[in-house]
C-alpha cells in the first residue's frame, strides 16, 4: 500500500509534539473468509441434523450491526422428547456401557478437532454474541477445548475420584446453558457428562446458538455414537420442555436465579439430580496495602471483561476509604484506555452487549443509579451507532441500599463503594444473596487468608480476578447456586456413589 | 420417669419435656403443648408443639451456633463429639427408657442406643478428615496457586427419620453428619419419639456442645416443615420421608426451598430396617458432603 | 569543590525527604571510598544505613503485571499505524555501540546511520547514540550539524562499582568531551544491602555533575532480584533528581522486559500524579524487532498517553533494532518482505 514515508521532507526530526496527531490503532479486523456457517441450522439429534417438528426457525443476529446472520430451529416439546429417547438408547445401548478408557478417546477427539477449529469458532461467537475477538480466541476457546482434554483423561480412572465409592453415571442429562460464553458453557456442560458415562440433550442459549451447532458438526466429526450429545436450540420454553421431560435424570442449567429457581421448584418431587450456576454480585475488594495498579488493571478485568455478562463479575468495588480518590483517578484514566467496538477488530476490549433487551436492562438500572444521585462515571469511548453497545461505566457515592449495588447488572457497569476496616469489608462482601465469587487486593498474606476464609462465595481470587481453569471448580454459595464444575468437584454431579 | 416407687413411698419427679433452643431448655412461647402416650407407664407425657416463632427464634439461634462452632478447630469439633458420646454412654440408661417409653422392646432399645453411641464415635473422627480427602490442590495451567476446600452450608434444618424409624439412631445418623463439618442444625424431632429427642438434646446441652450448634423443635411436623422450608435464612434442607412426612409434604418443602436456592436433599426413610440404618452404610463422609460448600481460592505465584 | 556538592546534595535530599515525611531526616555524609564502606552500618526501623528514609513505593504483584503488559503486547498494529509506529521508534532511538572492541570508526558510521537511517526512505534521525565515554569526542565531531544527540555512560559503567569520586570524574569527562546526556548506573550493590542512602546521594551528585546534561538513570533491573525492587529503585532515582529511568546496561540478562517498562512507566505517571516533573523512560537491550518496538510504543500510550510519545519522554536503547524496524518498513513500501543483507550493518 502507498504509506507517506517515502515522500521527502525538509526536516529529519518529528514535528513537535503538539503538532502532531496522538498515534492510533488503525482497525485490524479478524479476517472471517475461513468460517463456514449455513444459512440455516436443523436440531440435531440422534447423531443428525433433523428438522424440527414445528418446521419453524427463528433468526440469530450479530449484535454489533444487528444484521441477521442464520436461521436455527425451534425445538418443541416433541424434539425434546425425541432427543431424550435418543439420548437414553444410547445410554443404554453404547454409551453407558462402554470402557471408559473407550469414551475417553472419543472426548479426547472433540479436544483435538475444537483446537483445530478454532480460529473459526472464536470468530462465529464473537459475531452471534458480540464479545471481543480476543476474548473469544485467547479466553472462550482454549478453555474449552482444555476442559473436554481434561475430562476426556477422567474417563478410565471414575474410580479413584471419590474414595471407598464405586461411580455409576445418572443417565440422560439436561443441560441448559446461557449466552455470555456460549461454547465455554457447553464444554463445561457436556465434557463431564459424557467422560462420566451419560448422555446429553443440551439446550444453548436462543441468543447465541451457532457455536453449539457448529460442536455438534464436530462431534459429528469424531463419530461419536449417535444419541450421546443431542442439541437442542430454542427458547425458554424449549429448555422448560427439557425441565420437565420424564425421561431426564439429571439437569444441569447456568443462567439467571430467577429461572433457577423455576427450575428447582419444577424438578421439586421427582428424583432429577439438579445443578445450578446461578447469578452473582461479587465483591471486588481493594486494601489500602493493595499493589495499586494491579488492582485496578483486576478491577477492570473484574467488569469489563466480556461487557461484565459474566455471573462471576467484579460489580461492586470494595475500595478501603484511605485510597478512594486515588483508586477512582487510575480507575477513570484506565477505561479511558478500553477499546469499544467492533467485536471482531482485535484491538477491541469491549465489544457489543448480547441483545436489545439485556442492553435495555442496562439502561434501566443505570439511570436508576443516576436518579437515586450516585456519580456517575463513563468513559468517552465512541459508541458505534448501529448494534448495542454501552461505554464502561463505573459509579462512585454508592451504598448498599441502592439498587445498581443490589442486582445484577450484567453489563460493564461498576459500583463503587467504601468501607473502613476489615471486618466492614466483609460485612459488606457478604450483603447480598449472592455468593458466587469475590475478589481481595492487599499485599498482605495473612490479611488474604482472613479475608478468603469469610468470604461466602465459592471462588476467591486473591490478587487475581476472573481466571478459570478445567482443574479448578467453579460453583456458587447461596442463591449463585449448588453444585460445582471443573476438577474431581466437577465429575460428581454426573455420577451416582454405590 | 414415672416409675413405681412403692417400696420407699417416694413420689418421683418427673420431667418436662421442653424445646431445645440456643443450649436451654425453653417452653414453646405459644404455650402449647403435645400429649405423648408413655408404652411403659400406660400414662402421657406432654411436650412442647413448636410454633412459627419458635422455628424463628430457633434459626437465629442456629446461625449464631454455626459461626461460632465452624470457628473453632476441626480438633476441638472432633473432642466435642467424642466428649458427646461419653455423655451418652453415661446416660446410656435414660436413653434406654426413653426408647422403651415410646415402645422398643429393651433388647431393641439398648442395641439402639448403642450403635448411636457407636456412630457418634465415628462422626468424632471426622471434623479434622473432612478437609483432607475433600480439598484438592488444583493444577491450573498458569503461574496460579489454586486450592479448594470445604466449608459448612451454614444453618441446615433437619426433618428427622419418624415413625417406624430407630428415633435415636435416625437423630444420630442425620444430625451428626450435618454438624461434623460446622454447620447449625435446627432438628424438627420424629413426632413417633420426642421425648427421646428431648433426653438426647440433654446429653447435647452437658456436651460442652456450643448453644446453638444443634436446636431441637417437637411438635407437628405439618405446622414446621413448610415453616423451616420457607424461611430465608435456612441454606439447606435434609428432609426424611416417613409417616409423618409424605410425598406431598416433602415436595412442598423442595419447593419453597428453591424461594432462595437452598440445597434440598429428600430421602426416604420408609421401610428403612434398623439394620439398615446401623449399617456401615449408613454413616461416612457421603452422609457429609451434601452439607459442604466447596470455595477455591486463586494466588498469583511470582516475585 | 567535593565539599560544595556535598552541602548541595544534603540540601537537595533534605529536601525531598522532609516534603515527603513531613520532618527532618538525618542528613548523609558522603567521602572517600573506605569511609563509605565504614558508613554502612544499620540504623533499624525502616530507615536504611545513614539514616535516609526511602520513598514509600506501592508493592508490585508480578503475575498481575506480567498479564497486563503481555495483553498491551498483543494489540495488532497495522498499516498506517505501524508506519507511523516504526518512525516514531526510530525518532526515539538510542543508536548504542558499548564494546570493549570500539572504534572511531565504528562510532563514525554508527553516527551516519543514527543521522540518516536509511538512503532509500525518508525517516527522522534517531534520538541520539550512546557511547563509552572515549568516543563521544568523535560522536560529536561526526554528528555535527544533525539534530542526533550524544550519550555517555559513565559512572564506572556497567558495574557501578567504584568510589563515587572517580564516577564523578567520569561523568564530567564525558560532559567536558561533548556529551549531551548521561546514561549512569545505580550502586546495585548499595541498593540491594539497603544502603539506599547511598544510591540517593550518587544519583543527585551525579546529576549536579551533568550540569545541562541529561541525566538517564540506569537501575540494572535484571540484577533487582524483584519488581517491588525495581518499583522502589525506580522511585529513589526519579527523587534523587534523574530526568530519565533506564532499565539496562545491556550486559545483564534479562535486560529491558515489558512488564518492567510497564511498571517503570507507572512509576513515573505516579509521580506526575504528585505533581512531580515529567520523567522519561527507556527500555534498553533486548529490544530487537519492530514489532517489540510497537508493544512497547503501546505500553507508554496506554499508561501514560501519547504526551509520552515523544522522543523527549521515551526512548529506545538498542543496536540491532534499527535495521529490523527499516527491514519492516520497507515492507509495509513495497509489500515484499526484505532481506537482511538489503540493510547496511554499521
Amino acid at each position: 500500500m502507498a504509506t507517506d514515508i517515502t515522500k521527502k521532507t525538509h526536516e529529519t526530526k518529528l514535528a513537535p509534539r503538539r503538532e502532531r496527531a496522538g498515534w492510533t490503532y488503525a482497525p485490524s479486523p479478524e479476517a472471517k473468509d475461513h468460517v463456514r456457517l449455513k444459512g440455516r441450522y436443523d436440531l440435531f439429534i440422534d447423531g443428525k441434523f433433523v428438522a424440527p417438528h414445528s418446521g419453524k426457525h427463528f433468526a440469530t443476529h450479530n449484535p454489533a450491526d444487528e444484521s441477521h446472520i442464520a436461521d436455527v430451529a425451534e425445538g418443541d416439546e416433541h424434539d425434546v422428547d425425541t432427543a431424550v429417547r435418543a439420548a437414553r438408547k444410547a445410554f443404554e445401548g453404547t454409551w453407558g456401557k462402554m470402557r471408559g478408557s473407550e469414551r475417553g478417546k472419543y472426548v479426547y477427539r472433540i479436544a483435538r478437532r475444537i483446537q483445530e477449529r478454532a480460529r473459526e469458532l472464536a470468530i462465529v461467537e464473537s459475531v452471534d454474541g458480540g464479545k471481543p475477538i480476543k476474548e473469544s480466541r485467547d479466553v472462550d476457546l482454549p478453555l474449552a477445548a482444555a476442559h473436554f482434554f481434561h475430562y476426556a483423561g477422567w474417563a478410565d480412572k471414575l474410580d479413584y475420584a471419590f474414595a471407598g465409592r464405586r461411580a455409576r453415571p445418572l443417565g440422560v442429562a439436561g443441560q441448559i446453558i446461557p449466552w455470555n460464553f456460549p461454547l465455554l458453557m457447553a464444554a463445561w456442560k457436556i465434557a463431564p457428562a459424557i467422560a462420566c458415562g451419560n448422555t446429553v440433550v443440551l439446550k444453548p442459549a436462543e441468543t447465541t446458538p451457532l457455536t453449539a451447532l457448529l460442536l455438534a458438526e464436530i462431534i459429528q466429526e469424531c463419530d461419536l455414537p449417535p444419541g450421546v450429545v443431542n442439541i437442542v436450540t430454542g427458547a425458554g420454553k424449549t429448555g422448560g420442555a427439557l425441565v420437565d421431560h420424564a425421561g431426564v435424570d439429571k439437569i444441569a442449567f447456568t443462567g439467571s436465579t430467577d429461572v433457577g429457581k423455576r427450575i428447582q421448584r419444577a424438578i421439586a418431587g421427582t428424583n432429577k439430580r439438579l445443578t445450578l450456576e446461578l447469578g452473582g454480585k461479587a465483591a471486588n475488594i481493594v486494601f489500602a496495602d493493595a499493589p495499586i495498579d494491579q488492582a485496578v488493571d483486576g478491577i477492570v478485568n473484574g467488569i469489563y471483561f466480556n461487557q461484565g455478562h459474566v455471573c462471576c463479575a467484579g460489580s461492586r468495588l470494595l475500595v478501603e476509604e484511605s485510597i478512594h480518590d486515588v483508586v477512582v483517578r487510575k480507575l477513570s484514566r484506565r477505561i479511558e484506555q478500553l477499546r469499544v467496538g467492533d467485536p471482531l477488530d482485535k484491538n477491541t476490549d469491549v465489544g457489543a452487549i448480547n441483545s436489545k433487551m439485556q442492553l435495555e436492562k442496562i439502561h434501566e438500572l443505570v439511570a436508576a443509579a443516576v436518579s437515586e444521585g450516585c456519580a456517575i462515571h463513563q468513559s468517552s469511548a465512541k459508541i458505534p451507532t448501529k448494534g448495542y453497545f454501552f461505554a464502561p461505566t463505573f459509579f462512585t457515592g454508592v451504598s448498599q441500599s441502592h439498587r445498581i449495588a443490589q442486582e445484577e447488572v450484567f453489563g460493564p457497569v461498576l459500583s463503587v463503594i467504601t468501607f473502613r476496616t476489615p471486618d466492614e469489608a466483609v460485612e459488606k462482601a457478604n450483603n447480598t444473596m449472592y455468593g458466587l465469587s469475590a475478589g481481595i487486593w492487599t499485599d498482605k498474606a495473612a490479611k488474604v487468608f482472613w479475608m478468603a476464609k469469610r468470604m461466602r462465595a465459592g471462588v476467591v481470587w486473591a490478587n487475581t480476578f476472573n481466571k478459570f481453569d478445567p482443574t479448578s471448580p467453579f460453583g456458587g454459595y447461596k442463591e449463585s447456586g449448588f453444585g460445582r464444575e471443573g476438577g474431581r468437584a466437577g465429575l460428581a454431579p454426573y455420577l451416582e456413589m454405590v | 420417669m414415672s416409675e413405681a416407687n412403692g417400696n420407699t413411698g417416694r413420689v418421683p419427679v418427673e420431667k418436662t419435656y421442653k424445646l431445645f433452643v440456643k443450649g436451654e431448655f425453653i417452653r414453646s412461647e405459644s404455650g402449647r403443648s403435645l400429649p405423648v402416650p408413655d408404652a411403659v407407664t400406660g400414662g402421657v407425657t406432654n411436650v412442647a408443639r413448636a410454633s412459627r416463632k419458635d422455628v424463628r427464634d430457633a434459626v437465629i439461634a442456629t446461625k449464631a451456633g454455626h459461626h461460632s462452632w465452624a470457628g473453632k478447630t476441626a480438633y476441638l469439633r472432633g473432642q466435642v463429639l467424642y466428649r458427646l458420646a461419653e455423655v451418652m454412654e453415661g446416660r446410656r440408661g435414660e436413653l434406654v427408657e426413653a426408647r422403651k417409653g415410646a415402645g422398643a422392646s429393651a433388647a431393641n432399645a439398648a442395641r439402639e442406643v448403642d450403635a448411636s453411641i457407636d456412630r457418634v464415635i465415628h462422626y468424632a473422627g471426622w471434623p479434622d478428615k473432612i478437609s483432607l480427602l475433600v480439598s484438592s490442590l488444583n493444577p491450573v495451567a498458569g503461574p496460579h496457586y489454586n486450592v479448594s476446600h470445604p466449608e459448612p452450608t451454614g444453618v441446615v434444618a433437619v426433618v428427622a427419620p419418624d415413625g417406624d424409624a430407630p428415633a435415636l439412631l435416625g437423630l444420630v445418623s442425620t444430625v451428626l453428619p450435618v454438624i461434623v463439618s460446622g454447620n447449625g442444625a435446627l432438628v424438627l424431632a420424629p413426632e413417633s419419639d420426642p421425648r427421646t429427642a428431648v433426653v438426647w438434646s440433654e446429653c447435647l446441652a452437658t456436651s460442652d456442645l456450643p448453644g446453638g450448634v444443634v436446636n431441637m423443635l417437637t411438635g407437628l411436623r405439618s405446622e414446621l416443615v413448610s415453616q423451616v422450608a420457607r424461611h430465608m435464612e435456612v441454606q439447606a434442607l435434609d428432609v426424611w420421608k416417613s409417616t409423618t412426612v409424605d410425598d406431598a409434604l416433602a415436595k412442598e418443602a423442595a419447593v419453597l426451598g428453591a424461594d432462595n436456592v437452598k440445597r434440598v436433599k429428600v430421602r426416604d426413610g420408609r421401610g428403612k430396617t434398623f439394620d439398615q440404618w446401623a449399617s456401615d452404610d449408613a454413616q461416612g463422609l457421603h452422609c457429609i458432603e451434601p452439607f459442604l460448600e466447596l470455595k477455591t481460592v486463586w494466588h498469583p505465584v511470582g516475585l | 569543590m567535593a565539599t560544595r556538592k556535598q552541602t548541595s546534595t544534603r540540601v537537595t535530599r533534605q529536601a525531598r525527604a522532609e516534603q515527603r515525611n513531613g520532618k527532618h531526616r538525618p542528613t548523609s555524609r558522603t567521602g572517600t571510598g573506605a569511609q563509605e564502606a565504614a558508613l554502612v552500618v544499620p540504623t533499624g526501623g525502616t530507615r536504611g544505613p545513614r539514616g535516609y528514609r526511602p520513598p514509600k513505593s506501592p508493592p508490585i504483584e508480578a503475575i498481575a503485571l506480567e498479564e497486563r503488559a503481555a495483553s498491551i503486547a498483543k494489540r495488532s498494529i497495522k498499516k498506517a499505524s505501524k508506519v507511523e509506529g516504526l518512525k516514531l521508534a526510530i525518532a526515539m532511538m538510542d543508536l548504542t555501540t558499548l564494546e570493549g572492541k570500539d572504534t572511531p570508526g565504528k562510532v563514525v558510521s554508527m553516527c551516519r546511520k543514527a543521522a540518516r537511517p536509511s538512503e532509500r526512505l525518508d525517516l527522522p534521525s534517531c534520538a541520539a547514540v550512546c557511547v563509552y565515554p572515549n568516543l563521544v569526542a568523535v560522536a560529536k565531531r561526526a554528528l555535527e550539524g544533525t539534530t542526533v544527540k550524544v550519550a555517555s555512560v559513565a559512572t564506572a559503567f556497567p558495574s557501578g562499582q567504584s568510589p563515587l569520586a572517580v564516577k564523578l570524574i567520569d561523568v564530567r569527562r564525558a560532559v567536558d568531551f561533548g556529551a549531551d546526556e548521561i546514561d549512569m548506573v545505580i550502586d546495585r550493590g548499595a541498593f540491594l544491602r539497603g544502603d539506599y542512602g547511598k544510591v540517593f546521594d550518587e544519583i543527585a551528585q551525579t546529576k549536579e555533575a551533568c550540569g545541562a546534561a541529561h541525566l538517564k538513570v540506569i537501575l540494572e533491573t535484571g540484577e533487582l532480584g524483584t519488581y517491588d525492587a525495581i518499583r522502589l529503585a525506580s522511585d529513589l532515582a526519579i527523587e534523587a533528581g534523574g530526568d530519565f529511568i533506564k532499565t539496562s546496561t545491556g550486559k545483564v540478562q534479562p535486560a529491558a522486559t515489558l512488564p518492567v517498562t510497564l511498571l517503570m512507566l507507572e512509576a513515573i505517571r505516579d509521580h506526575v500524579d504528585a505533581g512531580g516533573r515529567n520523567i522519561g523512560m527507556k527500555p534498553a537491550g533486548g529490544v530487537r524487532t519492530a514489532k517489540q518496538a510497537l508493544q512497547y510504543l503501546c505500553i507508554v500510550k496506554e499508561t501514560l498517553g501519547d504526551e509520552w510519545l515523544d522522543p523527549d519522554l521515551f526512548r529506545f536503547g538498542a543496536s540491532a533494532l534499527l535495521n529490523d524496524v527499516l527491514m519492516q518498513l520497507e515492507k509495509e513500501r513495497t509489500g515484499s518482505y526484505a532481506g537482511e543483507d538489503y540493510f547496511s550493518k554499521d
